[in-house]
């Protein structure tokens, strides 16, 4: 079967690297106008790039194709990072990205799923293990070899909802779901660790049956180890924890708790592009965040 | 259609022949086996029980239906509706998935179990979902009726579960959004759904012998609702009388007032439920008479507002939180 394939020889990883680059380009300039979640989004467009570059089995032309491998973003407020590798990768016109949080698009802070590629809504966290649940139980059902991952962040494993759907997971042998964990040790405003600390995760998600890898979540080489033949078990559900940076790429807001939600001004947007092509550390004196 | 007890297709003999003819039907519940215990060997892995994880079930569901099946969840009404709520709403209401909600022991039902399990403002939760549809079958009969276009409608759906034995001859069989009329009369109409129909039956079979022509009007589907039929209704009767096994806020009341104050309507109307307070925990006769929700309770109620005796309660919906006793659970 291959009306997924792959682009051959398959992206590099220099060509990733300047992909995720442009991508984070994206999601600085959705800072800009009526601002978005920054620091979430910059930690994890190196994973999307190297899902939809490497792993996932969807293009374009099959996103409704039931035979496509699914990914549900269920952090949800990422969706910047989002946007920018589908508009990097074909599956939207990069100029729709100029779009939004216009209401004549549906491109706001969180996913909708008229958007071609994205499979569900997401933004109450907690909720899309379950729905990518059902969706493996129904591949399960139909002997199909799709396979469903799910995106979740790492303050949001405070969810109960987390927990029971891998209780859920394990005891239905969902050897086809794969759960990746954008571990940026932050959540809204404070770090992980210092709230509801989550470690040891890598023990706990052990201890829910599931068979667990660790990656840097930045490097191309270590995601190519942890997500080889994924899904890394066939009995079991797969966990990736993928350690990353709370807004890698800008050395000035990298892991700053009030970097969460930001709306930068225009000449802001100009500084910080600089910084992120290999300019000065910039020197943001305004107070960006805004309170969501 | 006539029926008795003794006929009736069970609700697990109904869903068994549909999901039979019918891969896309899952049924799934959340370790509430009691409709369904035949069905797991039957539907094999098209059975699935995820155990008390009433919030993975929903967003499972949702999951399933993404995929083109039509899930049938099952758990008790209050946790159905409660605990999931925020699942039911996100991911089954705005994606407007045909996920089929059946929740075991609404209203009444509960009898003893105490507050915690008493669905009685599952109409209010539900029927803000846009979209969502809610039928509340008065018997087994209803039941097994209502229960394939229940299942093949696009919409997401409530089912407030109800498999008491039919004990009234219905005339009309069961029609989405049509209401059935059991009894004429001109002078009170009197309005419900559910297990407390055949109540409201007794009671105007009582009112209508003291010289009070009394209607019923049995309102199977809540969601959508037969406005014409309620409309007609509170066009003629002299005293409009809504019963149900749910708050006064938010179900069948609530309905009538929006709907009259739409059609510039303002008829006397009765209002029987629970105002602003659980229900007295008790086997099902017991604590529907506590609740003055039984057939003579109803007709009294009614005579005793026709006698002019003020009933203060039953027309404001006041909420009086003196009598809120937390002690009286």
């Amino acid at each position: 079967m291959n009306q997924h394939a792959r682009k051959y020889p398959p992206a590099s990883h220099e060509d990733m690297t300047a992909t995720a680059l442009r991508v984070r380009a994206h999601i600085i300039r959705m800072a800009g106008g009526g601002g978005c979640f920054i620091g979430a989004s910059l930690s994890c467009a190196d994973l999307l790039v190297f899902l939809y570059e490497r792993v996932l089995r969807v293009s374009p032309a099959t996103v409704d194709d039931p035979t496509r491998d699914y990914l549900f973003l269920s952090k949800g407020h990422d969706v910047p990072a989002l946007y920018g590798t589908f508009a990097e990768l074909g599956f939207i016109d990069p100029a729709r990205l100029s779009h939004h949080l216009s209401p004549d698009d549906v491109l706001y802070w969180h996913p909708n799923r008229a958007i071609p590629g994205i499979e569900f809504h997401s933004g109450s966290l907690g909720h899309l293990l379950s729905v990518a649940i059902g969706v493996a139980m129904d591949i399960k059902l139909r002997g199909d070899d799709n396979r469903v991952f799910v995106i979740l962040g790492d303050g949001e494993l405070n969810e109960g909802s987390i927990w029971e759907g891998l209780l859920v997971a394990q005891a239905h042998r969902l050897n086809n779901l794969v759960v990746v964990v954008d571990r940026n040790g932050f959540q809204a405003n404070v770090a992980t660790e210092s709230l509801i600390p989550l470690e040891p995760l890598a023990d706990k998600f052990r201890a829910f049956g599931c068979e667990v890898r660790l990656a840097d979540g930045h490097s191309f080489a270590s995601l190519e180890d942890a997500f080889a033949g994924a899904p890394s078990s066939s009995t079991r559900p797969s966990v990736v924890i993928a350690h990353t940076r709370r807004g890698k790429g800008l050395p000035s807001i990298e892991e700053r708790a009030d970097r969460w939600f930001v709306r930068f001004t225009p000449s802001e947007i100009e500084l910080l592009l600089a910084e992120l092509h290999g300019g000065a550390q910039t020197q943001i004196v305004s107070n960006p965040l805004v309170v969501r | 259609m006539s029926s008795n007890a003794l006929t009736v297709r069970s609700y697990e003999d109904v869903l068994w022949q549909l999901a039979e003819r019918d891969d896309r039907i899952v049924v799934m519940t959340a370790e509430n086996r009691a409709a369904i215990r035949g069905l797991p060997n039957k539907l094999g892995s098209r059975f699935i029980d995820v155990g008390i994880c009433e919030q993975t079930m929903i967003g499972a569901a949702a999951g399933l239906a993404l995929r083109g099946r039509i899930p049938v969840v099952h758990a008790l009404a209050a946790f159905l509706t409660m605990r999931a709520f925020e699942f039911i709403r996100t991911d089954v209401g705005i994606a407007g998935l045909p996920v089929k909600l059946v929740g075991a022991v609404p209203g009444l039902l509960s009898e003893a179990n105490g507050p915690t399990h008493q669905a009685i403002e599952d109409i209010a939760l539900m029927r803000g979902i846009p979209g969502m549809e809610i039928v509340c079958p008065a018997d087994a009969t209803e039941l097994a009726e209502l229960l394939p276009e229940f299942l093949s409608r696009p919409n997401p759906g409530y089912l407030r579960f109800n498999s008491s034995p039919t004990t009234l001859r219905h005339p009309d069989p069961f029609a989405f959004g049509k209401a059935e009329r059991l009894r004429e009369g001109h002078d009170v109409e009197l309005m419900g759904y559910g297990f407390l129909v055949p109540e409201l039956v007794a009671a105007a079979d009582i009112l209508s012998e003291r010289g009070v022509s009394t209607g019923v009007l049995n309102l199977r589907t809540l969601a959508p609702l037969d406005e014409a039929s309620v409309l007609a209704a509170a066009r003629r009767a002299k005293l409009l009388v809504t019963v149900e096994d749910h708050f006064l806020h938010g179900g069948l009341r609530t309905l009538l007032a929006e709907l009259c104050l739409r059609h510039c309507l303002m008829p006397d109307v009765l209002s029987m439920g629970f105002d602003a307070q659980w229900f007295r925990p008790a086997l099902l006769p017991q604590a529907a008479e506590r609740a003055s929700l039984s057939g003579a309770r109803i007709a009294e109620r009614v005579w005793k507002f026709l006698s002019g005796t003020p009933v203060p309660r039953d027309i404001t919906g006041r909420v009086d939180l003196s009598s809120n006793d937390p002690r009286e659970f």
